[in-house]
């Protein structure tokens, strides 16, 4: 199963339909196919062994990821955001390389490299004008389709690689071939680099729905998009929604009325958030996704039923169901485990195993998955009654208070619920009595008085128990994320270190 | 019949990709064998196995161990041994992308 079989099915079944908008040109299912195969016939002449790009969404991304599929090249999105001795290190580790974008930079990075160079605008006319050629290149089905860098904070980041078996099972399992109607959009705001960029495009191909890439992402010119092409999709991180509904706030109504789905991943949605998203938007299904790189998006989603069952609700264990990420797909089996590797029962916490054929678990250096077929995702949750899963922050981020495990997250919870605490980050801080204790971050909302540290700290006790009281409270005027919404609690970590 | 492989329908235009398969049972379209390459001569097909196949559905036999997906469209229909192929039902599961 190539990926390249989900364009080819879009061009079978209707070869003019618009497939991607960008910068306003229409792409049509049939150019597109047509622009892969001549973009498989240029990789596969350039003896590059990876098609790398480095840029953001356009067209170029889509005609690369699937000409790299025909040419059976694995395909590597870069972050074209990293820090020039970071980006160097990942080209050396991909030369000889095809590289699409910006060719300054990686000529300055990478000059002997041996690679092959094309700006966006040469890779796209190049490979309109080479379809022939792609005309002896043999199919493959068992290799590596995409390679994607894990943003690793401490160590080098890691090589997560998704075989085709991965991707294809991912996207037959979860959508349904031209399930969407000629009129409807998705827009896309994720970057190319990060698995749900992939994902976009792929479910959309399969699905058949208009894609419209916002190619970097901010509020005004999204809801201008979304209005202007009548959007019916759209996927965001939290940050995006925040901002989106903050412009909305400050009185920027532009028509969304075509918008009937949202969904959301990448990070932690706060509840306040969502409810107020739900109120804006009354006729919108909402979708929560959780999934990692390594599982080739999501394993687990929280659908519109569930959202608007526990908006409405008044019962705690349903509306508690905002915070959850809803239950497994079919397609996936989920178990939740101890340090020993025993599986726990729903409401205790433990580290997340997933296992299907859409999870790689795969690194460039070694796979994770253990004999069974497991995969262990590091990070943390539990599941309630009814199998649905909430997520407890990376097995890593757990605060281990005297031999108590506690879980950042609803400590932030607390802290949220406060009027003036406009964000929160609970993190281990060293302790001399419990070798680690908690330690929170706290972001002051504009026009509120600082609460005093006390305050907080009884607000904590009073709602949890007392192990969970934050020894240290320290207020800052933001917490550090990265361009996905991630919050980066390594460098929350290092505020409560003494200089 | 090993996931992803392709079979071609030898008596329409009818290509499928086996999804979940085992040992037996050898795949029919229109009532001819498929195979990996197309004929060059087309096979008649048979009246009775002329409902069509729809792209992008699955089919599956009645216990569930083969399943197809149906990758270019056709005027025959599915079958093994002679028993034709129903589609097979898809829960929709809400965009997550």
């Amino acid at each position: 199963m190539n990926l390249s079989l989900l364009l080819q099915m879009a061009a079978e079944a209707d070869a003019d339909r618009v497939g991607l908008v960008c910068t306003g040109r229409p792409w049509s299912y049939g150019t597109l196919l047509q622009a892969a195969r001549g973009a498989a016939a240029c990789i596969a002449d350039s003896g590059a062994c990876h098609v790398a790009l480095l840029d953001e969404n356009s067209e170029a991304a889509a005609i690369g990821l699937f000409g790299a599929a025909i040419a059976g090249v694995p395909y590597v999105p870069l972050n074209y955001r990293l820090a020039d001795a970071d980006l160097a290190a990942l080209l050396k580790r991909i030369a000889p390389a095809a590289v699409i974008g910006d060719v300054e930079r990686v000529r300055r990075l990478d000059p002997d490299g041996g690679n092959r160079l094309w700006t966006r605008a040469d890779f796209v006319a190049a490979s309109e004008s080479n379809a022939a050629g792609a005309a002896d290149i043999q199919e493959r089905d068992d290799g590596v389709a995409v390679q994607i860098f894990t943003s690793g904070t401490t160590a080098a980041p890691k090589a997560a690689v998704l075989r085709h078996a991965n991707l294809v099972s991912y996207i037959l399992g979860t959508v349904e071939f031209l399930s969407a109607d000629p009129a409807e959009a998705a827009v896309v705001s994720v970057p190319p680099y990060h698995i749900a960029g992939i994902a976009a495009l792929l479910s959309s191909t399969y699905a058949m729905r208009r894609i419209v890439f916002l190619p970097s992402f901010d509020a005004d010119t999204w809801l201008g998009l979304a209005a202007a092409q009548r959007a019916t999709h759209a996927f965001v991180v939290p940050t995006m929604l925040s901002r989106i509904i903050g412009r909305i706030d400050a009185g920027v109504r532009p028509d969304l009325s075509a918008l009937r789905a949202i969904a959301y991943g990448g990070g932690r949605m706060p509840t306040e958030l969502i409810d107020r998203a739900l109120t804006l938007f009354p006729n919108a299904d909402f979708t929560n996704a959780y999934g990692l790189t390594e599982t080739s998006s999501t394993i687990a989603l929280l659908g519109p039923d569930d959202h608007r069952a526990a908006h409405r609700s008044d019962v705690a264990h349903v509306r508690a169901r905002l915070g959850s990420v809803g239950r497994p797909l079919p397609t996936v089996e989920l178990q939740i485990r101890d340090e020993e590797g025993r599986a726990l029962a729903p409401g205790e916490r433990g580290e997340i195993y997933v296992r299907g054929e859409q999870v790689s678990g795969e690194y460039r250096e070694r796979s994770a998955i253990d004999a069974e077929g497991w995969f262990p995702t590091r990070d943390a949750g539990w599941l309630d009654a009814e199998g649905y899963l909430f997520l407890a922050g990376r097995a890593d981020d757990v605060i281990v208070r005297g031999g108590e495990n506690i879980s950042p997250g609803e400590i932030e919870d607390v802290l949220l619920s406060h009027p003036a605490i406009g964000d929160a980050a609970a993190v281990a801080v060293a302790s001399l009595e419990w070798g680690e204790a908690v330690g929170v971050a706290v972001v002051v909302r504009p026009q509120h008085a600082r609460p005093g540290e006390a305050e907080l700290q009884t607000l904590v006790r009073n709602r949890l128990r007392s192990s969970r009281v934050p020894e240290r409270v320290l207020f800052v005027e933001a917490l550090p994320y990265n361009e996905m919404g991630k919050l980066l609690r390594r460098e929350v970590r290092r505020l409560f270190q003494p200089a | 019949m090993k996931p992803g492989k392709k079979l071609k329908s030898a008596a329409c235009d009818t290509e499928v990709m086996v999804i979940r398969g085992s040992s037996g049972g050898v795949v029919e379209c229109a009532g001819v064998p498929m195979c990996e390459e197309r004929p060059a001569q087309r096979q008649t097909m048979n009246p009775a196995l002329a409902a069509g196949t729809m792209i992008g559905k699955r089919y599956v036999d009645a216990t569930g161990t083969i399943e197809l997906l149906c990758v270019k469209a056709g005027q025959g229909s599915l079958s093994i041994g002679g028993v034709p192929l129903q589609v097979k039902d898809a829960k929709p599961l809400p965009s997550s992308d």
